[in-house]
C-alpha cells in the first residue's frame, strides 16, 4: 500500500552510490531498476525482530537510516535538519573482510532555516571502521557523524538517541526521545512498491521529540521539535517507468502523523499512497483515489522547476491542508541532487512537516 | 591592389635572381625557428610530465601524514582520524617486480580520495566498482603497458607470484607507477591493514588535534607550492630555454645579414619603384608582407625540422632528468596546438625583428637620393663606438648581476649579459686588433690584406658575433661537463668506497648476517651506517652515521675541515655538513647547530663540509655509535663491506643464497658505480647536441655572410686583378683574412667561454644545485674547439673562394665596365 515510500529514499541512496559506477542512466534513477539478481529477495510475511533489524541486512543490495527533525529556536524560529546513511552491496555474494568487502556507504547531512539550506555528503568503504551501523548497542557511523545509543535504550522505540553531524559550515547535536514503538508501514513491514514486484521492507518511528543544539555559520542555537526516521532495505526498490516523486511526513498538531507519497510515471498516470497513524500509533493505509495532491507554485531551482507548495486533499480523513516550504530553496545539491526541506501547513489542520521532490 | 601585386612581383624577381641570398633568409628563419620551438617543445613535454607527477595520489601538491620514524602505520588510525573529523584518504606504497623491471605501486582508496588531487577523480571515477571489487583493476601509462607488451585486461604476474588485477590503461598517470585499490596493495605488498601515508584533504571543518588522535605517530607534512621535482629541474630547463634562445639569435643574425645585403642591393629597384608612383606606404607594406610571408613558409618548415629535433632528442633529455633527479617523462613528444602558433609568431616576430632596421630605412628612403654605397662605411666608425659604448654599458649590467643577484635567473641574466657585452664588443675588438696588423705590417699587398679586412667588418662582424658566441658557449659548457664530470667520479668513489652493500629486513637479520660475514675471511671489514630524518630549519636533513674506518677517511675528501676531523668526529659531539646544508643554513666550520632528537636536542659541533653532489636533501654525516644512541629508533639494517677483491661476487652470491636476500638487499657496489656514470654520461648528451646544432648554425652563419659578401666584393678586387694579382692568390688572400679574422674570434671566445663556465661552475651551479664545483682548465679541449671553429670558418669560406679562383675573367673586366 504504501508502496513507494520506498523509492523516495532509493532515488538518493542508489544514484548517487551507483553514479560512481558510471554514468546516470536515462530512466530508473541510476540502476535502481537493475535485476537484482544474487541479491536477497524482498517477500511478503517477515517477522521483524528488533535491535536485530536495526542493524544492516548485507545480503540485500541498498538500505537506509533515515531522520528528518522540524525543530524551533526558544525564539519560535523553525528550523529543519536531515541526517540520513544509506549502504550498498556493489556485488551479490558471501560478504568479503576488509576493504575487499561489497559494502559501500554514504551520507547525506542538511540543515534549513527560512533564510538558509545547507547540504553536504561524504562517502565510505566498509570493512575498516571508517562507517557502518551495529544493531546492539545501536551505533550507525560514517567519519565523525553517528546516531547512537543513549542509556535507557529501548529496541522498540529506537529511542533515545543521540544524532550528530559536522561540517565547516553547520552541525548539530540532537537528543531523540519516543515512547511509541515503531510502526511497520505497508503490509506488517512489507512494502509492496508497484504493481508487479518491486517491494521493501520498511519500518518507521515518526514519534520522536527532539532537543538540541545546532550551529549555522558558527552562530549555536538551542532548538526542539519533532522528528521521523524510517528505516527501508530492499534489492529492487524502482519500476522502469518510474520518474520520480513528492513524498511527505506530516507532524499535526493534534499528534497525529501521515506519510504521503505521489509517484510520478511516465505515462502520467501519477499514482498516490499514504499512512495515516493516530496518536496512539495505529496506521490506516490510504488508497491512491482517496487522495489529491495538486502543486500550487514552483520554484526554479538549478534550472528546474520544482513545485514547492502543495494542496492536499484526502476527504475521508476532511483534510484539506496548503503545504508551504519553510524555505523554497533547499536543495540538496548532492552527487544526485534533489529538494528536502522542512514545511508547514494549514487549512482543515496545522502543523509541521518534511517533503521530498525527486526527479525534476 | 593590382598595383600591390606588381609591385610584389617585382620585389620578388630579386630572388630569382638571388637564390642563394634567398636560401640564406630561409635557412636563418628555420633554423632559428627550429631550435627555438624543439627546445620548447622538450620543455613543455617535461612540464607535462611533472604535473603529473606532482598530481599523483599526494605528490608534493597534498598535504600528507606520514609516520614520524617514516615507516608504515597501522589502518586504524586512518578511521581514528575520519572519526574525528579529518578528510583523509589512505595510500599505501611499494614496489614491485614484473619481469625484472620495478615499478611502484600505489594502493589508492577511490572513494576518500580528495577530489583536489590532480588526476584522482578521473581514476575513480568510469570503473569505480570494478576497480575496487575483486579481482579489481590495475592502471598503468600506456607506455608502461607497450613496455610490458601487454594488452589491456592481461593479468601480469609480480616476481613474488602474485597473480595482479588486469591492465587497464590510464592517459594521465606517469611510467613506472601501478595504481590498484588499497586493499589489493595491502595484499600484493604483504602489508596487511598498514599504510604508507595519508593524503589530508582540502575541506575545512571541526577537527580534533592531530595529537590527541594519533598520538606522537602521525606527522603533517604541508603542500609544497611548487614541488621539489619542479624546483629541481628548474635549472635543467633554464638550460635548454638558453640554449633555445642562443641559437634563435644565431639564426636571427643570419637572416638580418641576409635582409640587409638584400635590401642595400635592392635600393635602386626600390628607387625605380617610388619614382615610378608606388607610395612610400604601399611598399613598405609589401616589404612587410614579403616577410611575413617568408615567416610562415620558414616558420612551419621550422617547426617541422623542430619537431624533429625535438624527438631526437627527448629520450635523452629523459634520460638526464631520470638521472639527474629521477624524473620520469615519457619517451613519447605529445605537441599542443599552442606550441605551433607560438612557433609560427616568434617566427614572423624574429623575421621582422631582423629586418627592422632595413624596412625603417626603407620608409625614409629618399626617392631622389643617388646610390651611396660608401655611406655605411662612412658611418662605420660611429657604428663602432656606439656598439662599444652599449658593450661597456652590458659589462657593467653583468658586473651588477654578480655583485646583487642571488637567484638563479641572475645568474642566468649574468651569463646572457656576458655574452651579449662580448658579442657587442667584438667588432671593436676586431677592429682594432686589424689596425695593429695594418700597421706593422709593410708590403702594399700586405696593408691591403688588413686594410680590406677591416672594411669587410662591419659585413662580416653579425656572422661573426655568432661564432664568437657559439665558441663561447661550446667552451664554457663543456668545460663545466669536464669539471663535473672529474668531481664527481671523485666524489661517488668516496661515497660507494666500501665493496658491498647489505640492506638487511630487520634488526635480528642484520645481526645473523653481519655474525655469519665476521667469520668469514675474504671479509677485511664490516661497516655499518644508519640514517635518520630530522626538520632543520624547516628542511628535511637526512643526519648520517658512519663508522670511525679508513675507507671513509680515505676517501671522502672535505672541502674544508677543522684539524685532525677525522678523530674529533669520534665521540658523538661534532658532524660534518654538506655543502648544500652549509650554503643553505650558512654554517661554517666551527659553528654550532642542535639537532631535535627523540631524547632531546643533540648540540652538534661543525668540523668539516663535505661535498653531496646532487642530494636534493642537506645532509649532516656524525659518529654512527652517537647516532643510533641519539635516534635509538632508527632501523640498524644497513652496512657496508670491504671484500678481497677477486672474492666479491662469490661472496654475495652465497650470502644471498644464505639469506634469502633479493637484488635490492644486497649489492655490488662497483655495478652501483658503473650505473652512475653510465647515467651521468647520458646527462650530458643533450647539452652536447645542443652544442653542436649552435656550432652548426654559427658555421651557416659565417657562410652565408660570407657568399652574400662575395659578390658585393667583386669591385674591391677587380682593381687588385686588374694591377696582377691572379685570381688564385686573390683566392688564397680573401682565404686568408676570413680564416685569420675567424681565428681572432675564436681566440677571443676562448677567454669569454672560460668567464661563461666559471659562472656556470661558480654562480649557476650554486644556486641551482646549492653546491660549487671546482674549476679546471682543459687546454686539449679548449685546441681542439679552435680547430672545429677554424675548420667550420674553412668550410664557410672555401665555396666563395673556390668561385673567385675560377671566375671568369670578363667578369672581372665588366667590374670597370659599370658604372662603378
Amino acid at each position: 500500500m504504501s508502496a513507494s515510500g520506498i523509492t523516495r529514499r532509493s532515488f538518493a541512496a542508489g544514484s548517487a552510490l551507483l553514479a560512481l559506477g558510471g554514468a546516470p542512466r536515462a530512466q530508473g534513477f541510476a540502476g535502481l531498476d537493475e535485476r537484482a539478481d544474487g541479491f536477497a529477495r524482498v517477500v511478503p510475511g517477515r517477522k521483524f525482530s528488533f535491535p536485530a533489524d536495526h542493524g544492516p541486512h548485507p545480503e540485500f543490495r541498498i538500505e537506509w537510516w533515515y531522520v528528518t527533525a522540524n525543530l524551533r529556536d526558544a525564539a519560535g524560529n523553525a528550523y529543519g535538519a536531515q541526517w540520513t546513511l544509506f549502504r550498498q552491496a556493489l556485488q551479490p555474494g558471501t560478504a568479503l573482510e576488509g576493504w575487499a568487502t561489497q559494502q559501500v556507504w554514504m551520507a547525506h547531512a542538511a540543515v534549513t532555516r527560512a533564510d538558509t539550506h545547507r547540504a553536504t555528503e561524504t562517502y565510505a568503504r566498509g570493512g575498516v571502521g571508517q562507517a557502518g551501523v551495529e544493531a546492539a548497542p545501536f551505533r550507525a557511523w560514517i567519519d565523525a557523524w553517528q546516531m547512537r545509543a543513549l542509556d535507557g535504550f529501548d529496541a522498540n522505540t529506537i529511542a533515545p538517541l543521540e544524532l550528530t553531524a559536522s561540517t565547516v559550515e553547520f552541525s548539530y547535536t540532537l537528543k531523540l526521545s519516543a515512547d511509541r514503538p515503531l510502526v511497520l508501514q505497508g503490509d506488517a513491514g512489507f512494502s509492496r512498491k508497484s504493481e508487479r514486484e518491486q517491494a521493501s521492507y520498511y519500518y518507521s518511528q515518526p514519534f520522536f521529540k527532539v532537543a538540541g543544539d545546532l550551529t549555522i555559520d558558527e552562530k549555536p542555537v538551542a532548538v526542539t521539535g519533532l522528528a521521523w526516521m524510517d528505516r527501508e532495505w530492499s534489492s529492487q526498490p524502482l519500476a522502469k517507468d518510474q520518474s520520480g516523486w513528492d513524498w511527505f511526513a506530516l507532524h499535526f498538531d493534534g499528534g497525529e502523523k501521515l506519510m504521503l507519497y505521489r509517484m510520478r510515471q511516465t505515462d502520467e498516470k501519477h499514482y498516490a499512497s499514504g499512512n495515516w497513524i493516530s496518536p496512539d500509533g495505529k496506521a490506516t493505509p490510504l488508497a491512491t483515489t482517496e487522495i489529491t495532491m495538486t502543486p500550487k507554485a514552483t520554484t526554479e531551482i538549478a534550472g528546474r522547476r520544482i513545485p514547492t507548495s502543495w494542496h492536499v486533499a484526502i476527504p475521508r480523513l476532511n483534510l484539506a491542508i496548503d503545504c508551504t516550504p519553510l524555505n523554497p530553496r533547499s536543495w540538496m545539491g548532492t552527487s544526485f541532487a534533489y529538494w528536502e526541506g522542512p514545511i508547514s501547513f494549514a487549512g482543515s489542520h496545522r502543523g509541521v512537516g518534511y517533503l521530498e521532490l525527486t526527479g525534476y | 591592389m593590382k598595383r600591390a601585386l606588381w609591385t610584389l612581383a617585382t620585389l620578388l624577381s630579386h630572388w630569382r635572381r638571388h637564390p642563394m641570398q634567398l636560401a640564406t633568409l630561409l635557412i636563418g628563419l628555420i633554423s632559428a625557428t627550429a631550435l627555438w620551438s624543439g627546445v620548447q617543445a622538450l620543455n613543455q613535454q617535461a612540464r607535462i610530465s611533472y604535473d603529473r607527477a606532482a598530481a599523483m595520489f599526494g605528490g608534493a601538491r597534498t598535504a600528507t601524514l606520514v609516520a614520524k620514524d617514516g615507516n608504515a602505520f597501522p589502518q586504524s588510525l586512518f578511521v581514528d582520524l575520519r572519526r574525528a573529523g579529518w578528510p583523509v584518504s589512505p595510500v599505501v606504497e611499494g614496489r614491485i617486480q614484473i619481469g625484472g623491471r620495478s615499478f611502484r605501486l600505489l594502493g589508492i582508496e577511490p572513494m576518500t580520495l580528495p577530489g583536489e588531487v590532480g588526476n584522482a577523480p578521473t581514476v575513480a571515477r568510469g570503473e569505480f566498482s570494478a576497480f575496487i571489487t575483486p579481482p579489481g583493476q590495475m592502471l598503468a601509462a600506456p607506455e608502461t603497458l607497450s613496455d610490458l607488451k601487454l594488452a589491456q585486461g592481461a593479468r601480469p604476474q609480480a616476481n613474488n607470484g602474485l597473480q595482479l588485477p588486469p591492465l587497464r590503461a590510464q592517459e594521465s598517470l606517469i611510467p613506472d607507477i601501478l595504481v590498484v585499490d588499497i586493499g589489493i596493495a595491502q595484499q600484493v605488498l604483504n602489508m596487511p591493514d598498514q599504510l604508507t601515508r595519508l593524503l589530508v584533504g582540502k575541506t575545512k571543518g571541526q577537527r580534533a588535534p592531530l595529537e590527541k588522535v594519533t598520538g606522537d605517530r602521525l606527522r603533517l607534512v604541508e603542500p609544497d607550492a611548487s614541488t621539489e621535482l619542479e624546483r629541481l629541474t628548474d635549472s635543467f630547463h633554464l638550460n635548454l630555454t638558453a640554449f633555445g634562445l642562443l641559437s634563435f639569435f644565431v639564426g636571427l643574425f643570419i637572416v638580418n645579414s641576409a635582409v640587409g645585403l638584400a635590401f642595400e642591393q635592392r635600393l635602386p629597384m626600390l628607387r625605380t619603384l617610388r619614382s615610378c608612383g608606388v607610395s612610400a606606404r604601399m611598399l613598405n607594406c609589401v616589404l612587410v608582407a614579403e616577410q611575413v610571408a617568408f615567416a610562415l613558409a620558414a616558420g612551419l618548415a621550422g617547426l617541422i625540422c623542430g619537431y624533429f629535433i625535438a624527438a631526437a632528442l627527448l629520450p635523452d633529455v629523459a634520460a638526464s632528468l631520470r638521472g639527474l633527479y629521477g624524473a620520469s617523462i615519457p619517451g613519447q613528444l605529445a605537441l599542443k596546438g599552442e606550441w605551433w602558433l607560438a612557433g609560427i609568431a616568434i617566427s614572423i616576430i624574429g623575421a621582422l625583428g631582423a629586418s627592422a632596421a632595413s624596412l625603417i630605412k626603407a620608409a625614409r628612403l629618399p626617392v631622389l637620393a643617388s646610390a651611396q654605397p660608401q655611406a655605411w662605411q662612412q658611418a662605420q666608425k660611429r657604428w663602432l663606438k656606439l656598439q662599444g659604448a652599449a658593450a661597456v654599458l652590458v659589462f657593467a649590467i653583468a658586473a651588477c648581476l654578480l655583485w646583487f643577484g642571488d637567484s638563479l635567473l641572475a645568474g642566468f641574466a649574468l651569463l646572457a649579459a656576458l655574452m651579449l657585452g662580448a658579442a657587442l664588443a667584438l667588432p671593436p675588438v676586431l677592429e682594432r686588433a686589424l689596425a695593429l696588423g695594418e700597421r706593422g705590417a709593410d708590403k702594399p699587398l700586405a696593408r691591403w690584406f688588413w686594410a680590406d679586412s677591416r672594411q669587410q667588418l662591419s659585413g662580416l662582424s653579425l656572422a661573426l658575433m655568432a661564432l664568437l658566441l657559439a665558441l663561447a658557449v661550446n667552451v664554457g659548457v663543456a668545460t663545466m661537463v669536464e669539471s663535473f664530470s672529474r668531481t664527481f667520479l671523485i666524489w661517488l668513489d668516496g661515497r660507494l668506497a666500501s665493496d658491498v652493500y647489505v640492506g638487511a629486513k630487520d634488526d635480528r637479520q642484520a645481526n645473523e648476517i653481519k655474525a655469519w660475514l665476521r667469520e668469514r675471511n675474504e671479509v677485511q671489514a664490516i661497516l655499518p651506517s644508519g640514517r635518520a630524518d630530522v626538520q632543520l630549519a624547516g628542511q628535511p636533513v637526512e643526519i648520517f652515521g658512519i663508522v670511525d674506518h679508513a675507507t671513509y677517511r680515505d676517501h671522502w675528501p672535505l672541502l674544508e675541515a677543522s684539524p685532525n676531523a677525522w678523530v674529533r668526529l669520534r665521540p658523538g659531539d661534532t658532524a660534518f655538513a654538506s655543502e648544500q646544508l652549509a650554503r643553505r643554513l650558512k654554517l661554517s666550520v666551527g659553528d654550532r647547530i642542535e639537532v631535535p632528537a627523540p631524547g632531546g636536542p643533540w648540540p652538534l659541533e661543525i668540523i668539516g663540509i663535505y661535498a653531496d653532489y646532487g642530494n636534493p636533501k642537506g645532509q649532516l654525516t656524525v659518529n654512527y655509535a652517537a647516532l643510533t644512541r641519539h635516534f635509538p629508533g632508527i632501523p640498524q639494517t644497513r652496512f657496508g663491506l670491504r671484500v678481497e677483491p677477486s672474492q666479491i661476487s662469490a661472496l654475495i652470491s652465497a650470502t644471498r643464497e644464505k639469506f634469502a636476500l633479493d637484488d635490492r638487499s644486497i649489492g655490488d657496489q662497483a655495478a652501483v658505480k658503473a650505473e652512475s656514470k653510465r647515467i651521468f654520461n647520458r646527462t650530458f648528451a643533450v647539452t652536447t647536441a645542443l652544442n653542436a646544432f649552435t656550432l652548426g648554425v654559427a658555421g651557416i652563419a659565417l657562410l652565408t655572410s660570407l657568399l652574400t659578401l662575395a659578390n658585393s666584393r667583386l669591385p674591391q678586387l677587380a682593381p687588385l686583378w686588374a694591377i696582377g694579382v691572379t685570381r688564385q692568390r686573390l683566392a688564397a688572400v680573401e682565404l686568408l683574412k676570413t680564416m685569420s679574422v675567424a681565428l681572432i674570434t675564436a681566440l677571443l671566445a676562448l677567454p669569454l667561454g672560460l668567464l661563461v663556465a666559471w659562472c656556470l661552475l661558480a654562480v649557476v651551479n650554486v644556486k641551482a644545485f646549492g653546491w660549487r664545483l671546482p674549476f679546471q682548465l682543459f687546454p686539449l679541449q679548449l685546441a681542439q674547439l679552435v680547430g672545429v671553429a677554424m675548420l667550420a670558418a674553412f668550410c664557410a669560406a672555401v665555396l666563395p673562394v673556390l668561385r673567385l679562383a675560377r671566375m671568369q675573367p670578363a667578369n672581372l673586366i665588366r667590374i670597370f665596365a659599370n658604372e662603378r
